[in-house]
């Protein structure tokens, strides 16, 4: 048995070091450190309400937008506020517009480019892959960037800029969008479903959405041209759908709220067993973190009572990550979670075939939801009223305590905090990566990642495995999140 | 592309960072930041979101610029480089090295031609640094607007400039873009930098310059709550006549602006903007706000302002506590211009 440390694990939001315990090249055990603390949830403590619209968008550069509305939230919790219709629809026109640039930055920038590794040169399909997915010199970045930067527009006129905006409120957004406004947001879409269509689908957005099982994808894989079927092709040729198994439970906290039928999210909240196929309803109150492995002082509890003092000294600590259980177990957050929760058909299908979760059905799920949210997006804009309001915040809240959830790109982001004549006492957040990426708890049960690292061969490579790099960047970890 | 460029390395580090800064980057221009960077031989050595090689293949490569067996032009850091505990930095270990990230920067910056803070977590400290600091943050030269920071008051590079504070939270993409831009065609010298090591081609004008509100300003018609269209400084928190940068002078995705979009400039390209408690807010004393235009006597400011009330046209007084324009601009019958309360 040997130890191997891999990092600075690069092309993920942050940094990340992997220990792995290897046996006959194969990974028997794997811890994952997050290895920067700033302490945001101290900062946080002892100011005024509106102070977390502030600071909290800037625990994370690339999901700001999902750490500002939860903590519009978690505000609008306590205050009884609820947004204008107008103003939940630009702030999810907003939200779904990071969302999907997020998804595009990963595939694109951080997941792909493995994949033009020199480890892969001989094999029949590293040639092409190469001229499309090399980092930074690529064609598809050259292509993806411009497309990207046009699909941010959409922050320029709903939330002054991005990242870190003021724009949003417990009562919606600050800007009220005219006419002009409207059109041009149309325009973007436009951009953006062009693309989409050319680009990754090869194929109409709404002909992707409605695959709906295992062979309908094997023939898009075979017939289509764009960047998803090239991508399938690669996940047939290296089995990446018995690649990093998921721990059985998936988590979704419901995505874009208020905007479907009668109030409901666009995605559903819920729970689904990967095994038994089994759904249950999500309530927040089952959340704990336990912070025994982490350098964090204290015991397992609830977020809506812990507090966070650093304890960079604590015995059989590895990381800054405290570990989140739900009903005392694990869950996988993310895409691959939204849709299984929301009974997309395909997703279900192939989860059922690979026997859960894996790096391909993590893939096919965030590129899913590009078919799938930006006919929403349309819908929205559509809806937008001009001349009616976009922001309709009540008093400002003196005392309370609230959780402010949403979904964010890479899963379920929750925001708990409590407030005193004014002032923030209480201040909690476990993001979508403290799930994924949870070390060890109490109990000594592996997170997500460290359970989907287990048995993975190393291909001879030891830390220069491909192998390890497509689990991990398959999660789309965001780890400045996950211990902020 | 131009492939006559001189070659200009970068090697970018994150610190105590939220990556916003490289995801601003990445917004950079229609054409796309890698064919923009391109065309001037800028190449990134490495950047931690962008770059192929990963674990020791970066150690490797830090090791060589460390060394100085890897020449290197540029050494970017993004982040509050943290020093807790006790000036240790073990608050962020650079993963796979069993280093501080404050190590490594103290190893690196005196190998490259030119160290530049991107952000103002690099610069001054930032929002980590807030009260209570749990990280003992700094930027690279400066502790808030105090010169020092983790490589020093003294720190000059090869060419005698200090650290070039690319500062805001998060900065516009092409204030870091024009920066290495600059820096790679040898076009940016001391002189181009203000006292606090900011480029003056940003640095030079205030966030205020180019409001589309201004006209609520010059009458003081002030928004009251949230998403009005008025002056956001009497009550709203705004400090864009207090702050610097060409903020309403250049886009911001496309269009947009902190002001644009409908909320206060909270300063955040001046060192110790996180000090602030309730941002949101005007800061008064017996109604008259705190924070007035730096370079304007109280008394004069107050008086102007007084008369601009009693003159404020019912146009800009109403369309100032409106979310949409209630009020159109006029017609004159007589002389066919446009623009008055009709």
């Amino acid at each position: 048995m040997s130890r191997i440390v891999v990092g600075p694990f690069n092309r993920v939001e942050g940094d990340l070091e992997l220990s792995l315990e290897v046996e006959a090249d194969r990974v028997v055990s794997a811890r994952v450190t997050t290895p920067l603390y700033r302490g945001f949830e101290q900062i946080l403590v002892g100011r005024p309400v509106d102070d977390a619209l502030v600071v909290a968008p800037r625990i994370c550069g690339i999901c700001s937008v999902s750490q500002s509305l939860a903590a519009a939230a978690a505000i609008a919790a306590f205050a009884g506020a609820s947004p204008a219709p107008n103003g939940a629809l630009a702030t999810a026109l907003a939200h779904a517009a990071e969302n999907l640039a997020d998804h595009l930055s990963h595939f694109y920038l951080f997941f792909m480019p493995d994949f033009a590794r020199a480890q892969y040169d001989r094999e029949p399909w590293w040639p092409e892959t190469a001229e499309r997915f090399t980092a930074v010199k690529g064609s598809a970045s050259a292509e993806m960037l411009p497309l990207r930067a046009r699909l941010l527009e959409v922050m320029g006129l709903v939330a002054g800029k991005w990242p870190h905006s003021l724009a949003f409120r417990p009562g919606g957004t600050t800007r009220a969008l005219d006419l002009g406004a409207k059109t041009r947001l149309r325009a973007i879409l436009a951009d953006l479903r062009a693309f989409a269509e050319r680009v990754i689908f090869d194929a109409p957005l709404e002909v992707f959405a409605a695959l709906d099982d295992v062979a309908a994808l094997d023939a898009h894989a075979a017939e289509r041209r764009g960047d998803l079927a090239r991508f399938l092709r690669l996940a047939t040729a290296l089995d990446l759908g018995r690649l990093g198994p998921g721990p059985g439970t998936v988590m979704s906290f419901g995505a874009y709220p208020a905007t479907g039928p009668a109030g409901a999210p666009l995605f559903p909240a819920g729970l689904f067993e990967t095994g038994s196929g089994a759904s249950t309803p999500f309530r927040p109150e089952r959340i704990v973190e336990d912070p025994s492995r982490a350098w964090i002082a204290g015991d397992a509890g609830p977020p809506a009572r812990a507090e966070t003092r650093p304890d960079i000294d604590r015995p059989d600590a590895y990381t800054w990550a405290r570990a989140p259980r739900y009903d005392g177990r694990t869950a996988e957050v993310g895409a691959v979670a939204r849709q299984l929760v929301a009974g997309h058909p395909l997703i279900r299908a192939l989860v059922a075939r690979d026997g859960g979760t894996s790096v391909t059905s993590r893939i096919v799920a965030r590129l899913l939801e590009v078919a799938l949210v930006l006919p929403a997006m349309e819908a929205w804009v559509g809806r937008l009223r001009p001349g009616e309001p976009f922001c309709a915040d009540g008093g400002e809240p003196t005392d309370g305590s609230g959780v402010g959830l949403v979904e964010a790109a890479r899963g379920g982001l929750a925001h708990w905090m409590t407030v005193r004549g004014g002032r923030i006492v209480r201040y909690q957040i476990v993001a979508p990566t403290t799930w994924n990426f949870s070390p060890r708890d109490g109990a000594g049960v592996p997170g997500p990642l460290e359970r989907a690292l287990e048995a993975t061969s190393l291909g001879g490579l030891g830390a220069r495995a491909a192998a390890v790099q497509h689990v991990v960047r398959s999660f789309d970890p965001c780890m400045v999140c996950t211990a902020h | 592309m131009n492939t006559s460029a001189k070659r200009f390395t970068v090697l970018w580090l994150q610190a105590g960072s939220c990556g916003g800064c490289s995801m601003a980057l990445l917004d950079h221009c229609r054409r796309g930041l890698f064919a923009e960077l391109g065309a001037f031989g800028i190449e990134f050595l490495w950047h931690p979101s962008l770059s192929e090689a990963t674990g020791e293949e970066v150690v490797e490569l830090l090791d060589g610029v460390a060394d100085g067996r890897l020449p290197l032009d540029a050494l970017v850091v993004e982040g509050t480089v943290l020093t807790a505990p006790n000036g240790t930095g073990r608050f962020h270990m650079l993963a796979g090295t069993g280093a501080s990230l404050l190590d490594w920067v103290r190893r690196l910056a005196p190998r490259a031609r030119h160290v530049v803070a991107v952000g103002s977590c690099a610069a001054f400290g930032g929002i980590p640094v807030a009260s209570p600091d749990p990280g003992e943050g700094m930027g690279l030269q400066f502790d808030g607007s105090e010169r020092g920071g983790v490589l020093g008051a003294g720190h000059r590079d090869a060419g005698g400039l200090p650290v070039i504070n690319v500062a805001g939270c998060a900065p516009h993409p092409g204030w870091i873009v024009e920066t290495l831009i600059a820096l790679a065609a040898g076009d940016l010298a001391a002189s181009d930098l203000d006292p606090l090591g900011r480029p003056k081609f940003f640095a030079d004008h205030l966030a205020h310059h180019g409001c589309s509100r201004n006209e609520f300003y010059e009458f003081k018609a002030s928004a009251e709550t949230a998403s009005d269209r008025g002056c956001m400084m009497e009550h709203l928190g705004c400090k864009a006549t207090q702050a610097v940068g060409d903020c309403n002078q250049r886009p911001w995705n496309g269009s947009g602006s902190c002001t644009d979009g409908g909320y206060a400039c909270i300063a955040c390209t001046s060192p110790d903007f996180e000090r602030a408690r309730g941002f949101l807010a005007t800061p008064k004393v017996a109604g008259i706000p705190v924070g007035l235009p730096l370079d304007m006597p109280k008394a004069w400011f107050m008086a102007l302002a007084a008369l601009s009330k009693s003159a404020t046209p019912k146009r800009v007084r109403l369309n100032a506590v409106a979310d949409h324009v209630v009020v159109p601009p006029g017609r004159s019958r007589r002389s066919g211009a446009e623009g008055g309360d009709g």
